[in-house]
């Protein structure tokens, strides 16, 4: 799956690793969360990167304590009309403060992306021929905002006062 | 009323021109109508049974002349010449072309209209008093709440994938005529003890399948905490709604099930995380907004009764209308005009291109030039000079808008049904204009009093059947149309749920069996007593003997 970063198209390093699959030797790797919650001193022990990715019904709050130890985040979209990990995303980043990378898997479109960076995604993993294309689109959609989120576009209402 | 600033109008322009690319994505096969749906719908075009009906917000139910004039237009150009006002004071078109839709949507935008979130998984058009600003009886207006909530909750990044629709409606008086109680928040502004303005906070009512009265989850919330109070509850809302079946998606469920003391609890402790953040409402901001909502340059002069009194009395039909039609103003020499669009035996809700650009002209001859859509799904001139009634009432007859209903049987809120809706049972239209038709005699209506029917065509309750007085629904049985009757609904301040009386009928049976308990209801009622009154006193009992065992 190509993925998208800044805008450009990214060399993945990263790995995901099934539930049962054995952790890679070498590279960063991202776990499910029952992996993690298992494995946890063992994952952290790891002198690679170590991520976690969390399904929709999953809470950011569980991994509150341990985002020190972790450089991504990956959050599913089971389909594009589960919006669980918008929240999810805005809790980590603006909640805990988490700085790693936040990377939308799954149902990714074009037409969410904008909405995606916005709640503080900033890496993509998209089924699409051109990503560089599908962002450009995406983010010409739009360069006005009422809500305030931790993406540092400055609201309307910013905009209005200034 | 509010006029959108260069931020407002690139927001609405942006999303007109988004849309035309997705539909030609759609067009040339990019788009599955599977990831299509989800995007025309946030934009408020459905897919009904004969063709695709679109949306239009109409914010709070205000209306501009210049905006009813391009809804004339677009009924006369890309529609069948007419457009129905729905129970959200929006606005449907029924026969639109997906081609068409790229134009139409510029057309709106040049008149700060759009479609944006009037359907879809997101948070709807906010809803409002209809008589907001001129109440006699209004502590605060509630459009200034309104037009700050539509902002905020206007492509939001977070919320556009909800768990299921979400409605907000705002009152500012102690009447309700907002139905705030039946709404997924429902925001009530009063002031306290101190004399301090702020929302009393009601969460988890509606209608549907399941319907719930909303509960208060909060008694008194300052305006400036509005938006980070309704952010902390869309939240836990988003991450804990169902969304294994959409018919236990809506937040009343997860209020419901969670029960209210965690469901506040969990809002409560997000809110004291966000409270003081962004979303805090500076003054300046909310005063900003509150000038939009001035009042007009009423004239001051003292009303001369002697006009008004005058044709009431040369006009006998003149003066049933205005007695019915009329509602106190705060300023004196004025009076609130309530416009039927219920006429007996035709589909409430309906109006023609023809009678919108009327109704254009005398909102700018007569009322400063706005009007309001209301929830019952009738028309609303906010300021009209009392001596000047008359003349008004002389157009509204030629253009067969006199209709004296008003909070009368023959008034009543009905949905599409299955003339267009995909999602009916039955058909409720007819119905409604069987009713209308039965009950048209004025004197008849005045003796019955104020009372209100409520229909939908199917559990799904868009005629909000659950809170009329009356409320009927249609629902399938062994492929033929059957309706079921429900009395005691309210959807005010006493906001209650109607119950069903008994097994139902056929399309003639349940007019016949209005008529029975309309007649009960003479009865059995003390003097001056309304139909609700009645029947909470005496409960179901002496209705379901009047109308399940007494003669035919």
């Amino acid at each position: 799956m190509p993925l998208l970063k800044e805008g450009k198209r990214a060399e993945d390093p990263w790995q995901r690793v099934e539930a049962d699959a054995p952790l890679p030797k070498t590279g960063p790797a991202y776990v499910e969360l029952e992996r993690w919650q298992q494995d946890r001193e063992v994952l952290i022990a790891r002198v690679e990167p170590v991520g976690v990715l969390l399904k929709s019904d999953e809470h950011a709050e569980e991994l509150a304590n341990d985002l020190g130890h972790l450089d991504l985040i990956a959050l599913d979209f089971p389909g594009f009309k589960d919006g669980r990990a918008y929240s999810n995303a805005r809790m980590l980043r603006e909640k805990y403060a988490f700085t790693g990378e936040l990377r939308a898997v799954g149902d990714v479109l074009l037409e969410h992306l904008l909405f995606m960076h916005r709640c503080g995604f900033d890496a993509f993993e998209i089924d699409s021929d051109d990503p560089e294309e599908d962002w450009q689109t995406a983010v010409a959609d739009f360069d006005v905002w009422y809500q305030p989120t931790a993406d540092g576009r400055p609201t309307i209402l910013q905009r209005r006062h200034r | 009323m509010y006029r959108y600033d260069e931020f407002d109008q690139a927001l609405v322009t942006q999303r007109a021109k988004q849309f035309a690319r997705q539909v030609e994505r759609r067009l040339s096969g990019e788009l599955s109508e599977e990831q299509f749906l989800p995007l025309r719908l946030k934009n408020g075009l459905y897919l009904q049974l004969h063709a695709y009906m679109l949306r239009i917000n109409i914010p709070y139910g205000v209306l501009s002349t210049k905006q009813l004039r391009k809804l004339a237009h677009i009924a006369r150009t890309y529609d069948k010449d007419y457009g129905h006002w729905t129970t959200r004071q929006n606005m449907q078109f029924n026969w639109i072309r997906l081609e068409d839709m790229p134009e139409i949507l510029l057309e709106l935008a040049s008149v700060e209209m759009h479609g944006i979130q009037s359907s879809g998984n997101c948070i709807r058009n906010t809803t409002a008093d209809e008589y907001a600003g001129v109440a006699a009886d209004e502590v605060e207006d509630p459009r200034v709440y309104c037009e700050i909530i539509r902002q905020w909750s206007s492509l939001h990044p977070e919320f556009s994938y909800l768990p299921r629709k979400f409605k907000i409606s705002v009152t500012g008086s102690p009447h309700d005529r907002a139905a705030v109680k039946v709404h997924d928040i429902g925001l009530r502004l009063y002031r306290n003890a101190a004399g301090e303005s702020g929302f009393e906070v009601f969460v988890g009512g509606g209608l549907g399948r399941t319907p719930f009265v909303g509960k208060s989850i909060r008694e008194f919330l300052p305006p400036e905490h509005l938006l980070s109070y309704c952010e902390a509850i869309l939240r836990i809302y988003n991450q804990l709604g169902r969304r294994d079946n959409k018919y236990k998606a809506r937040i009343k469920i997860l209020v419901h099930e969670m029960g209210l003391e965690e469901f506040s609890q969990r809002v409560e402790e997000e809110w004291e995380r966000i409270r003081e953040s962004a979303l805090a409402l500076p003054q300046d901001e909310i005063e900003r907004i509150r000038d939009y909502f001035a009042p007009p340059p009423y004239d001051e002069q003292p009303e001369d009764e002697a006009i008004f009194n005058r044709h009431r009395e040369e006009n006998p039909d003149f003066a049933i209308w205005a007695e019915q039609q009329l509602a106190a103003h705060k300023q004196p020499g004025y009076a609130i005009v309530n416009v039927s669009c219920s006429p007996a035996g035709r589909p409430p809700g309906d109006i023609s291109s023809g009678q919108m650009e009327v109704m254009a002209d005398l909102a700018d001859e007569y009322s400063f030039g706005e009007l309001r859509v209301t929830h019952n799904q009738n028309l609303v001139l906010t300021d009209v000079r009392k001596e000047q009634v008359f003349p008004l009432w002389q157009r509204l007859v030629a253009t067969g808008l006199a209709t004296a209903n008003h909070g009368l049987i023959s008034d009543t809120i009905c949905c599409p049904g299955l003339d267009y809706c995909s999602l009916a049972n039955a058909r409720s239209i007819p119905l409604a204009e069987k009713i209308s038709t039965r009950f048209s005699d004025h004197d008849r209506q005045k003796e019955i009093g104020e009372i209100y029917i409520n229909m939908s065509g199917c559990i799904n309750a868009c005629g909000h059947h659950h809170v009329g007085n009356i409320g009927i629904v249609g629902v399938d049985k062994k492929n033929s149309e059957l309706y079921q009757l429900m009395l005691g609904g309210s959807a005010e301040e006493d906001a209650s749920l109607a119950k069903i009386l008994g097994p139902g009928f056929d399309e003639d049976g349940i007019v016949n069996a209005i008529e029975k308990v309309v007649e009960a209801y003479i009865a059995l009622r003390d003097d001056g007593e309304r139909f609700i009154e009645t029947y909470r006193r005496l409960g179901p009992k002496p209705f379901k003997e009047a109308v399940y065992s007494a003669p035919s």
